[in-house]
Order: C-alpha cells, then structure tokens, then sequence
C-alpha cells in the first residue's frame, strides 16, 4: 500500500517525460529487432559453427555453440555487435583518407550522391516546367519518362559507364549521372502536381491582374510547388544514394560504398558488407534530415501553419 | 488620387418604382447617377455625365457540356452608369456569375456585344480597369497580409514606395492597419474577405466586381461587412457590380437590382432602389425595404425560381 502509493508518482512521472514519451516507442521497435535478429544470426550459423567444430573433432557445448555462431569470421549473419565493431573500427581506426576508412568510401559516394541529386532536381524541375506549359511537350515527354523508370537501373549502368567511358567522362561524372537518371524522376512527378497546384481562383485572380506567364510562375505556381518539391526532394535523396553506389557496382570502382559491398561479396567479408549498409544507411538518414531541415526553414520563412 | 468624391445624394421617397410586369426584361433607364469629377476624369477623356460603366447588349453564353448545351445567359441586356451599386440576384445557374466573369474577361459570350468602360472587355481587363473579389478570399497563403495587398502592384510594376504606400492606404480602408505582418491563417473570414477587398482596390480600378464575397460568412458578420462595404462604397465612388443570394443584402446595398431566373440564364427584372447613401441596418425594417425585398421575391417567383 505504502509502497504503491510512493512508486506510483515517480512512475507516471517517467512515463510523462517528453523525451521518454518521444523516443520509447522507436527504442522498443529497435531493442525488437535487435532481439529478432540475434536469434536469426544463432539460427543461420549454427550450421557453420557445428561444421566447424565437427571438422575439428572437438566436443562442444551448446552455450559454445551458440557463443561461436555470433563470434564467426564469415558468418553467414554476423551479430549487430559484430556489426558495430567492425563499423566502429573502420570508422575511427583509420585516417579519414586510408582506403579501409569507411569515412572514405562514405565520402567517395557522397560527392556522386549530392552531384548527382544536384543533376537530378534541375533536371527533374526542368521537365516540370516543360510539362505544365505543353500540352504537346506533355504527350511526348511523359510515356518517355515513365519509360526511363522501368528499365533496371543495373542493367542500365553498364551501358551508361561504357559510353560515357567512350567519350571520355570517368570517376565521378558517371555515377553522378546514373543518381541523376533515377532521382529526377519523383521530382518531375512532384512538381508537376505541385505547378498545377493553384486554385483556380488565384489563376483568375492574376489573369484579372493581366499577369504575364513568368509572373504566374513566378508570384504563384511556383511558390504553391514549394511543398510538393520537398516531398519529391526527400525519396530523391534517398533514390540518388542508391543510384551512386548501385553505380560503383558494375565498374569495378576501387573506392566508394558500392566498391566496398561488392569486395564484401567477393571475399565472403559478410561482416565488412553489413558495416558499408549502415554506413550508407546514417548517410541516407543524415540526407533527410537535411532535406527535411531545409523544408522547415523554408515552410517558416513562408509561414506556413505551425 | 483622393478616395473621397463628391457624390450627390438621390432621395426617393417611395424607395422604388413598381412596374406592374416584373417579368419581361426592362431596359433600364440611366439616370446620372455618379458625377464623377476628380478620378476618373484623369483616366477617361469621356466627360459625358451619363457615361456607363458596363453596357452590355444581347449577350449570350452557351456552355458545351456532356450532357448537351446549356445556356448560361440567354439574350442579356444591361446598362450599369457610372457610380452604380448594382446588385445581381437569383438562385445557382442563373448565370449570375457567369454575367460577372464575362463582364471580367474571365469568360467569353458566344454572342452579343459588351462594352467596359467604353471598351471591349478584354482591353478593360489588359487596363487593369477592375478590382475582382471572389467568393473565398483567395489570399496567397505564403505571403503576409501585407504583402498580399502589394501583389497586383507588383504585377502591374507599381514603384516600391508606391506599393508601401498604397498596402498601409487601403488597409487602414478596410480596418486592418497592423496586420501587416500577419499571415492570412491568422486572420478570421471576414477579415481575410476584407483583405480581399483592399487588393481589388489598392490599383484603384473604377469598377469592383464581387462575385458573393460574403456567401461563406455568418450572418453577424456579413452585416457589419454590409455596412462597411456600404461606407467603402461611398468613399471610393467606385462602380460596384454585386452577385448575391440574399434578398435582404441585395436591397440593403443596392442602387439598382438585376433579378435573374435559370435555364436559360435570364434577366426577369431591374429594380431601382434609392435609399439615402448613408443607410443603416435599421432601414431594413422600413415598409420602403420590404417593399422591394417583395417586390424581388415576387420576380424570383415570376422566375420559376422556387420551383423544385
């Protein structure tokens, strides 16, 4: 009695924390996952570990066992903590340009990344822009882009590199290129609905003012595509991540996330694979973020509604 | 440009003139109503006493639709002089609106021959020769209240002094002075409305089409918008065109009543009405008021417009 009386307060004073009430939810999700797949990296190695010791002839214990399957050089799933180990060690244990440094690679597909995205957002408004002011540039454009979108980007790749490899573009440009061909494309379909997205009203409103064309785009479809840009900004970020490093695949690029993913498979290095995913993973997450901060200064510089 | 004109006053005892037919198309009778001395003057070289603000001769409008032609106006005469505050009244699809938007340029009759300011139309709108206010405020929502009012000065290239000039001008007009920095979320209806109405002035056309401006407000706060309306009106001299579902409204702000029936979008009845300038809301009260809120009623009716 007593005692319920005098934990109770302190209880429900945590449970009412705002930084508990924020981040409970998403911790537990995480400590979930991380429990799922600790049991997954027992389940999927302990074949390999018994191998092991049965090739050896050396008796063993079941907490042995199951101590090697999250200990193993090649797992087949390396634990999270081998993960992070690995990841932190590549990370710090290097200077930032040796070639085992994460933080290089990481670098090496950043700059095709934001180059890339660059690419990709003007080109994607461009084509917006031609969308909206023709009907003839719509019918003929539109079925193309969508085509582009349809083609496996790794069977693309390739021929992307070999012919701008032929025509003297190397290193950075052609991954750079192949983010832009994959990232424009959400943009393009934003902001054309974004461009569109006055009211009629306040089309009437400016026709009533003789407004020109440019002063239409300018003082109203472009601030009304403001919105709709940043939610195609946020999956083109991520898309162009994607598309540098897909592109470091097929080149046998010596450096970048990609590079890094396909020596992981080669040499069977699961553990340096898993550690370049969540390399790229903090990359993609830090992208949005960044997006997302530049929208919110934007949204407040527009006041919009808190 | 000084706001305030001289206007004379026009007392009519009787309130109105009752024509025994209300249902066949009158052509009105043009009385002199504004003599505008001072704004316009500048603008135009006409100096005739009688001269129109909108003349509009058998114009009509076909729309195509899916379902076969419909005809939004269907033969419509109309002469609006100068100083006017023409009310135009009838239930949805009377084409009132449609009346509007093709006195604005905003749509094109299929026949017939109209005449804004002594020219076409579409000179009028490439004039900027009038102030459109919709039925929602229609504020651009990324810009303050402020900076809402200089937009068509913007577009019409109006100087930067100019423009901060004319915003605190018209803002003070409707009784908003330190909203400036405000966005228009943060304004109530009616004062988003009121915003609305000081961006159709603040280029000062002499003509203010206002398509229903207050159909989206409570009715406490339609009235206090009358009666500002009414005092903005009297101030500025401006011709006023006003598209309305409220008999009550109509009669209160209105020199001159247009009735309208639908299908086909049609003028039933034009009705003169010559309250003092400076009215109040009490005269609504007055057997004159109610003698043509009838007399409206009955042309509504003559319309076919309560039918189901």
């Amino acid at each position: 009695m007593t005692s319920s009386a005098l934990t109770l307060p302190i209880g429900r004073s945590l449970r009412q924390h705002p930084l508990l009430a924020r981040y409970a939810p998403i911790a537990t999700v995480v400590l979930a996952l991380i429990a799922i797949w600790y049991v997954a990296a027992v389940l999927m190695n302990l074949a390999l570990v018994r191998g092991g010791f049965e090739r050896e002839e050396t008796p063993y214990t079941v907490s042995e066992l199951i101590a090697g399957t999250m200990s193993a050089e090649r797992p087949l799933l390396p634990a999270p903590h081998q993960v992070i180990a690995a990841f932190v060690d590549s990370v710090f244990g290097y200077p930032p340009n040796a070639p085992r440094s994460l933080v290089y690679h990481s670098g090496v597909t950043l700059s095709a990344t934001l180059l890339g995205f660059l690419l990709g957002a003007m080109l994607g408004i461009a084509l917006a822009l031609m969308i909206v002011h023709s009907r003839v540039l719509e019918k003929s454009l539109l079925p193309w882009i969508i085509c582009s979108q349809m083609v496996p980007i790794l069977a693309l790749a390739p021929i992307f590199i070999v012919v701008l490899g032929a025509i003297g573009l190397q290193g950075l440009l052609p991954k750079s290129i192949i983010s832009a061909y994959l990232c424009f494309f959400p943009i393009t379909i934003g902001m054309v609905k974004g461009f569109t997205a006055p009211d009629p009203m306040q089309l009437d409103l400016m026709r009533t003012w003789s407004a020109t064309p440019r002063q239409v785009l300018s003082k109203l479809r472009w601030p009304s595509a403001v919105p709709y840009l940043f939610a195609g900004l946020k999956v083109a970020v991520t898309i162009s991540l994607i598309g540098a490093i897909v592109a470091e695949l097929p080149t046998g690029a010596e450096a970048g996330l990609g590079a890094r993913l396909l020596a992981g498979s080669y040499y069977g290095q699961t553990i340096q694979i898993w550690s370049a995913l969540l390399a790229s993973a903090i990359l993609a997450s830090g992208l949005i973020g960044l997006v997302g901060l530049a929208e919110r200064g934007v949204a407040r510089q527009m006041g919009t509604r808190p | 440009m000084p706001l305030q004109m001289s206007k004379s006053l026009k007392l009519d005892s009787s309130g109105a003139t009752l024509q025994p037919d209300g249902e066949t198309p009158l052509v009105t009778v043009i009385e002199p109503a504004g003599m505008n001395k001072t704004a316009d003057a500048k603008l135009e070289p006409v100096a005739s006493p009688q001269r129109l603000a909108v003349d509009v001769s058998h114009v009509s409008l076909t729309f195509e639709t899916a379902d076969g032609k419909v005809d939004a106006l269907s033969d419509v005469s109309l002469q609006i002089a100068d100083g006017e505050f023409v009310s135009f009244i009838g239930p949805s699809g009377c084409g009132k609106t449609t009346m509007l938007r093709v006195i604005a340029d905003l749509q094109q009759p299929t026949s017939g021959t109209l005449l804004v300011n002594g020219m076409s139309a579409e000179q009028a709108r490439l004039g900027r020769r009038y102030g459109y206010v919709f039925q929602a405020p229609a504020l651009f929502p990324w810009r303050t209240i402020e900076k809402n009012l200089k937009l068509p000065l913007e577009i019409m290239g109006f100087s930067d002094s100019e423009q901060r000039l004319r915003a605190a001008r018209y803002l003070a007009l409707v009784n908003l002075t330190g909203f400036e920095r405000k966005f228009p979320w943060q304004l109530s209806g009616g004062m988003q409305q009121r915003v609305s109405i000081a961006r159709a002035l603040s280029f000062d056309p002499a003509l203010l089409l206002m398509d229903e401006p207050f159909g989206a407000l409570d009715e406490i706060v339609r009235d206090h918008l009358n009666e500002q309306l009414l005092q903005l009106w009297d101030k500025t001299g401006k011709t006023v065109l006003f598209v309305t579902h409220s008999i009550p409204e109509a009669v209160f702000l209105s020199t001159k009543i247009v009735v309208m029936s639908p299908r086909p979008g049609r003028i039933i009845d034009i009705i003169d009405c010559n309250f003092p300038r400076e009215r109040t809301l009490e005269i609504r009260e007055t057997p004159e008021f109610l003698k043509i809120a009838q007399r409206v009623r009955v042309g509504l009716r003559a319309g076919h417009s309560y039918d189901e």
